[in-house]
């Protein structure tokens, strides 16, 4: 059956199941934008207010539902807004397939109206950037870069498609799913790159190995991270192999979640923001295993001294983190769920001695007595950040429970990433309430994404911590930069209570805890979701 | 990446679709960690969709792994092998013009040109062009004797190179990489 390009992309996104797509049109995309008029039975559109709110929206539902996200943009500025949203999905491996549209095939490269290089801008963020000329070449690009996107450690995938290959027919016929892995351009990368595309097999030797040196060790530790949370049914089988087992273990920030907090042997989060039984375990370990974590430099500090007294044997999908950042002594490359449940099979009737030991109760400060509230009034919700010190906050004091309940940019570190996320993670997930936590800085780059939430009646709250600074660099002029306050201080700023009165949604103020207590209980027993402005003092420091 | 690691010469051969984009996708990597390129050499192979690419860096062997664990996260990369010393056979093509004005300069670099088995491949009344074909070691030897001379203007393709023995670089498949490339370091 002959259908244009325009309509080939929509069957596409129907063979994935997709139904929901977040984007804005423009001219170049307008095509595609006629035909998902067609479809909006079955395909819900999610117009935000600028691109970027809608690259992180795609992001956060791909982080709160485990789907791939799809993001739509037009050619020029509306492609170039969607970079900074882009970074972050792939610094925290995140599926998202982003399509945007280019200008006539005929126009390329002669600087044509909102004309630019998406694919090569592209380039280094995403796993893969396809232009695709003709609508004959559509089908197979879309069904590979979703299977790219998903599939291996998975990522942000972009397709640029030309204008006249929306508008010119070609040959489409349905594919299921299931059978893209057998035909056209996915069968060829099948037989050569496999690895890419599906999960690589673990070699059984290597986990045997692991075990081996889980026996011969006194004190062995379990480092989690963001491989856990994106592993289906990882952070299952990790709880039951430290369970079972008696290994200690602590988690990066993007692998909070993995662990229940509560969990007699989660010690917390390591790295510079990080807990003291977790740093000091990682400081005394003989044995760390590091499974699905890519060594960050907030995790490390100096990568040549980290976790001085241990071995270090490291866990990933992906071959190219081994030895990347940490030398290592011996590395399995698998799936974090599956190396785990093999591992467990080696491991039976073995228990590790008894070492580490948690942080006793710690006096909180003002704002983490803040994200105490929030824990305690509503402790299944899902959490969305944004960057700096309430992120870091939230990270050392909410007790979080389950794998995808933090959404956060832990890697790109995007101030203004929190409400795009939180409005997709609203979007993906149904019952469950979702806070977003922020910082008037943060709040203020994307604020005009409360127009989002307004209209399609989203219930967010969005908890700001509002010190009128930027706290984070702020507390750093502090600490090393003799108290010279410069462009960090943001007095003056809109008035958030109105701000948000004036996209139709709550605006409320919390002078104390004891307001904002009784402002979050009351905003999440009511329909409507909004914004609470809490006055944190700008000296708070983390 | 530990500063006393030594640095060596080293190759890296990549065997890639032949797609749009796919020689920027490859020298980005290498931008990316700050390795500098010391010649790159491009050329389609037996099969016309499918080219191989000739890297020379000097790095640690730390950083070779590492790029090459890279490059194989590219989808339009087929595979990649880290050629080391004495392994693998070196050549690069060289073509130079030279100053040749008068008898007794021509003489002479004709005299050179056949001690190290290159041609003159054109001539004019006060020029030659000569055309090599070596390692390193041969047209650095040759290029210094012939800037002597007077070199007029030189083109070199970067080395290529390919290792010892019945091995295909067609044996390194994606998966099989993985036990290749540095298992134990």
């Amino acid at each position: 059956m002959k259908l244009s390009g325009a309509r080939i992309i929509t069957e596409c996104l129907l063979e994935q199941g997709v139904d929901t797509v977040f984007g804005y049109p423009g001219v170049s995309i307008i095509r595609v934008y006629d035909e998902l008029y067609k479809k909006r039975g079955k395909i819900k559109h999610i117009l935000t207010a600028h691109e970027q709110g809608a690259a992180h929206a795609a992001d956060g539902y791909a982080r709160a539902t485990g789907r791939t996200g799809v993001c739509l943009a037009t050619s020029g500025p509306g492609a170039t807004n969607l970079v900074t949203g882009i970074a972050a999905a792939f610094m925290d491996s995140s599926p998202v397939v982003f399509i945007t549209c280019n200008v006539d095939e005929a126009l390329l490269g002669r600087d044509a109206f909102q004309e630019v290089d998406i694919t090569g801008i592209s380039m280094p963020i995403t796993k893969c950037s396809y232009l695709v000329r003709s609508a004959g070449e559509l089908a197979g690009t879309i069904r590979e870069a979703f299977a790219l996107a998903s599939g291996g450690r998975p990522g942000p995938v972009l397709v640029d498609v030309t204008y006249n290959a929306t508008v010119e027919k070609a040959e489409y016929a349905y594919l299921p799913k299931e059978e893209h892995f057998g035909r056209g351009r996915s069968e060829r990368l099948m037989r050569r790159g496999e690895k890419v595309l599906t999960q690589p097999e673990t070699d059984i030797r290597d986990v045997k190995r692991l075990a081996e040196m889980l026996k011969s060790s006194e004190r062995p530790l379990i480092m989690a991270g963001g491989g856990v949370i994106r592993s289906a049914g990882a952070a299952e089988t990790l709880r039951r192999v430290c369970r079972e087992h008696g290994i200690p273990a602590v988690s990066t920030m993007m692998g909070l979640g993995a662990l229940p907090s509560d969990d007699g042997l989660f010690l917390g989060m390591a790295g510079m923001y990080g807990s003291d039984a977790a740093n000091r375990a990682v400081g005394q370990c003989d044995l760390l295993i590091a499974v699905g974590v890519r060594f960050s430099d907030r995790v490390t500090g100096d990568a040549g001294s980290f976790a001085p007294g241990a071995k270090t044997v490291h866990v990933d999908i992906d071959r190219a983190e081994i030895n990347k950042n940490v030398l290592t002594a011996h590395h399995i490359v698998g799936d974090a769920g599956k190396v785990l449940s093999l591992l467990s099979a080696e491991l039976k009737g073995y228990g590790a001695p008894p070492w580490a030991e948690k942080d006793g109760d710690r006096e909180l400060s003002a704002p983490e007595r803040i994200i105490k509230t929030v824990e305690k009034l509503a402790p299944g919700a899902v959490i969305v950040t944004d960057v700096g010190q309430h992120q870091l906050w939230t990270c050392r004091t909410f007790g979080f429970s389950r794998p995808g309940q933090l959404i956060t940019s832990g890697g790109f570190g995007a101030m203004g990433f929190g409400l795009g996320a939180a409005i997709g993670a609203r979007i993906g997930v149904k019952d469950t309430p979702v806070i977003h936590i922020t910082g008037d800085g943060s709040f203020r780059m994307n604020s005009p994404e409360l127009a989002t939430a307004a209209r399609y009646g989203l219930k967010i709250i969005s908890v700001i911590m509002d010190n009128s600074s930027l706290g984070l660099v702020r507390q750093k002029q502090a600490a090393e930069y003799g108290g010279r306050f410069y462009q960090t201080e943001l007095a003056g700023g809109p008035d958030y209570v109105l701000l948000a009165r004036a996209y139709g949604l709550r605006g409320e103020r919390a002078e104390n805890e004891k307001e904002f207590e009784t402002l979050l209980s009351d905003m999440l027993r009511s329909g409507k979701g909004g914004i609470i402005d809490c006055i944190t003092d700008k000296d708070e420091m983390i | 990446m530990s500063s006393s690691a030594k640095l060596t010469r080293q190759t890296l051969s990549v065997l890639v679709e032949n797609s749009a984009g796919v020689l920027s996708q490859v020298t980005r990597l290498f931008s990316r960690k700050g390795y500098n390129i010391e010649s790159l050499a491009v050329g389609t192979t037996d099969d016309a969709r499918v080219s191989r690419i000739t890297v020379i860096l000097k790095g640690t062997d730390r950083m070779a792994e590492q790029i090459a664990a890279q490059l194989n996260k590219l989808m339009p990369v087929i595979s990649v092998q880290i050629l080391t010393g004495k392994k693998a056979i070196y050549r690069e093509f060289v073509m130079l013009k030279v100053k040749a004005d008068g008898k007794d300069a021509r003489d002479e670099i004709m005299q050179i040109v056949n001690v190290f088995r290159a041609a003159i491949v054109d001539i004019s009344r006060s020029s030659l062009m000569i055309a090599i074909t070596g390692d390193e070691e041969k047209t650095e030897a040759f290029i210094k004797l012939m800037s002597d001379f007077g070199l007029i203007e030189i083109a070199r393709t970067g080395l290529i190179a390919m290792e010892r023995g019945d091995g295909s670089i067609r044996d390194l498949s994606k998966d099989r990489a993985e036990y290749e490339l540095g298992k134990s370091i």
